[in-house]
């Protein structure tokens, strides 16, 4: 799978990190209807084809895109810088690279 | 036809010319008591125990491919019972005790063989988490022991145990009666004895929408035809979103890829299962030989049924950093599956805000050793409409009450469980 970064161009997808769903929109964070952000914390459209979501350009040039993903093919159809598209209360926290990694403590599964 | 040693002997003789079909090839009929959509391995053991365990038998299982197409026959067929979140320990534990006797209760050779799971550790802290978790398992009557370095090197010694050794062996958690088996076999299996019970097992048959009457689900529409049923159950595993919104369910699911690889055959070398605890890497031995193997997730949401090469190596990496000789032998295949990540790692089993439509999903990537207790208690919750007690923590709304079972602590993140 290729990525065509905005910044950098064509890559590979080792260099970047998934950052999940670039749909959802986070409630305010003063907002108190339990409703909205277990909607927003847990609920996904989870589709079968195009897909919004976030990738970052780790091991390139460390900016936060969003891309348009067919799930199926996974043919990336648009990238865009995050920051272009979405409001700096949607974005994932930024991570170093130590952190970016899934920590896996137990190490047993499936 | 039962299957016995008389059987066998017999057609062994006269040339296995009378073996019949293992399953009837029915056409759908107009309705049913319950239909089940997906064939895989727990769509198939339901509908095995909504026969045995509470007399319905005007059951049928909808399948859009082929049985055994699914997960239930992409997997890496690891089957254990070593959890520790309440909900979780005795239901993987019923599970377990169901395999045990399977073979015996379907008339089936699903070739469960307890040759032991082996978990490494690798630090002193690993070794606590694992001890810890050894001593819930205890505490609840499973099986569980704790290996030291020495003691591991006596059983497992072509692991890297050498100064060189990147990830040192510190110890390891055992659980002896885990091991494996044999995945076809299990979808054949269920699937014969569900049949001989009277229950219509329906291939080419994809279920592409819902028929309602008032907010009731009263059947399916399907690639043959309108089928209607009093109760209809989903367990389509990677797929549940995509036919969940067809009765408008959105869910706490996301659909991902893992991968399986298998070498060449060669003489016995593994003859327990190990897994990885450094990284993420596990594998075992199959009688035919092979090395069986698997790693990460691919890390990204994916209906694609077959991976990307990043995790290839990342998987072959790993599997060489525990076992040096690995390098040696050439890989045969590799594939992926789709999967339905939960958003805390664990399954759901309930009924749905829809009356009449039922839910079993959320099985990730430890679902084929769930099958023979997910199907018991599917088959319980769809019958009496009610949670079989064992799975009573399986429920949907356990995310919006706040009571998430978060086996691994990973939090909201599919792609971490
Ligand atoms: C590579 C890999 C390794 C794994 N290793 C292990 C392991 O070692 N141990 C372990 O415990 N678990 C493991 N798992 C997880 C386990 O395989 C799954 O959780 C489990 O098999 C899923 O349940 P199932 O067997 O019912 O799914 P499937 O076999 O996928 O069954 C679902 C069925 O539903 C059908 N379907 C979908 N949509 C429709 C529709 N609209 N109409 C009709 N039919 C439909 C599909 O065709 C499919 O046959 C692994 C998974 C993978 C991919
Ligand atoms: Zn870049």
């Amino acid at each position: 799978m290729l990525i065509n970064c905005p910044y950098c161009g064509l890559r590979s997808l080792e260099e970047f990190t998934y950052g999940g769903d670039a749909s959802l929109e986070r409630p305010d964070l003063a907002d108190e209807d339990m409703e909205r952000w277990y909607t927003y914390v847990y609920l996904r459209d989870n589709p079968r084809g195009p897909h919004k979501e976030f990738w970052h350009h780790l091991y390139g040039c460390r900016q936060w895109l969003v891309a348009t993903r067919d799930t199926l093919t996974h043919q990336v159809t648009s990238v865009v810088p995050a920051r272009d598209v979405v409001k700096p209360a949607d974005l994932p926290e930024v991570q170093s690279p130590a952190e970016a990694r899934p920590k896996r403590v137990a190490g047993m599964k499936p | 036809m039962r299957y016995s040693v008389a059987s066998v002997i017999r057609e062994g003789l006269f040339g296995n010319k009378g073996w019949g079909r293992a399953w009837r090839d029915p056409e759908p009929k107009p309705a049913y008591d319950v239909i089940v959509v997906g064939g895989g391995g727990h769509g198939l053991s339901t509908a095995y125990y909504l026969a045995k365990e509470h007399g319905l038998t005007k059951v049928a299982v909808l399948e859009k491919g082929w049985l055994g197409g699914g997960n239930v026959g992409r997997n890496t067929t690891i089957i254990r019972s070593n959890y520790m979140m309440d909900g979780n320990t005795q239901f993987y534990e019923l599970s377990l005790k169901l395999w045990e006797g399977l073979s015996h209760d379907i008339n089936y050779n699903a070739m469960v063989s307890h040759r032991g799971v082996f978990n490494l550790a690798h630090t002193p802290s690993q070794y606590d988490a694992f001890a810890y978790r050894g001593n819930v398992m205890r505490s609840n009557g499973i099986d569980a022991e704790i290996l030291t370095r020495e003691e591991v090197r006596k059983e497992l010694p072509y692991l890297d145990f050498s100064e060189k050794a990147r990830f040192p062996v510190y110890g390891a958690l055992v659980q002896r009666r885990g091991g494996t088996a044999r995945h076809d076999a299990v979808a054949w299996g269920y699937a014969r004895a569900a049949d001989m019970r009277g229950v219509d097992i329906i291939q080419n048959c994809e279920v592409t929408g819902f028929i309602r009457e008032g907010d009731r689900i009263v059947g399916v529409e399907s690639t043959r035809g309108a089928i209607r049923a009093k109760k209809v159950a989903m367990a389509v595993a990677g797929h549940t979103s995509v036919l969940a919104e067809k009765a408008g369910l959105r869910l706490p699911i996301e659909s991902h890829l893992l991968q399986a690889f298998v070498t060449e055959s060669i003489k016995p070398l593994i003859d327990t299962v190990i897994t990885f605890g450094a990284g993420h890497f596990y594998i075992s031995q199959s009688d035919k030989g092979s090395l069986v193997f698997g790693g990460d997730l691919d890390g990204y949401n994916s209906y694609a049924q077959r991976g990307n090469l990043p995790i290839v190596e990342h998987v072959l990496t790993e599997g060489k950093a525990l076992i040096p000789r690995l390098s040696r032998l050439r890989m045969l295949r590799h594939w992926a599956g789709v999967m339905d990540m939960s958003m805390d790692g664990s399954p759901i089993i309930d009924l749905t805000p829809m009356p009449g439509l039922y839910l079993n999903t959320g099985w990730c990537y430890g679902g084929f050793k769930a099958v023979p207790g997910s199907g018991f208690c599917f088959a319980h919750l769809i019958a009496r409409d009610e949670p079989h007690p064992v799975a009573a923590k399986f429920r949907l709304d356990r995310f919006r009450t706040g009571r998430p079972i978060d086996e691994k602590g990973a939090g909201p993140v599919p792609g971490h469980h």
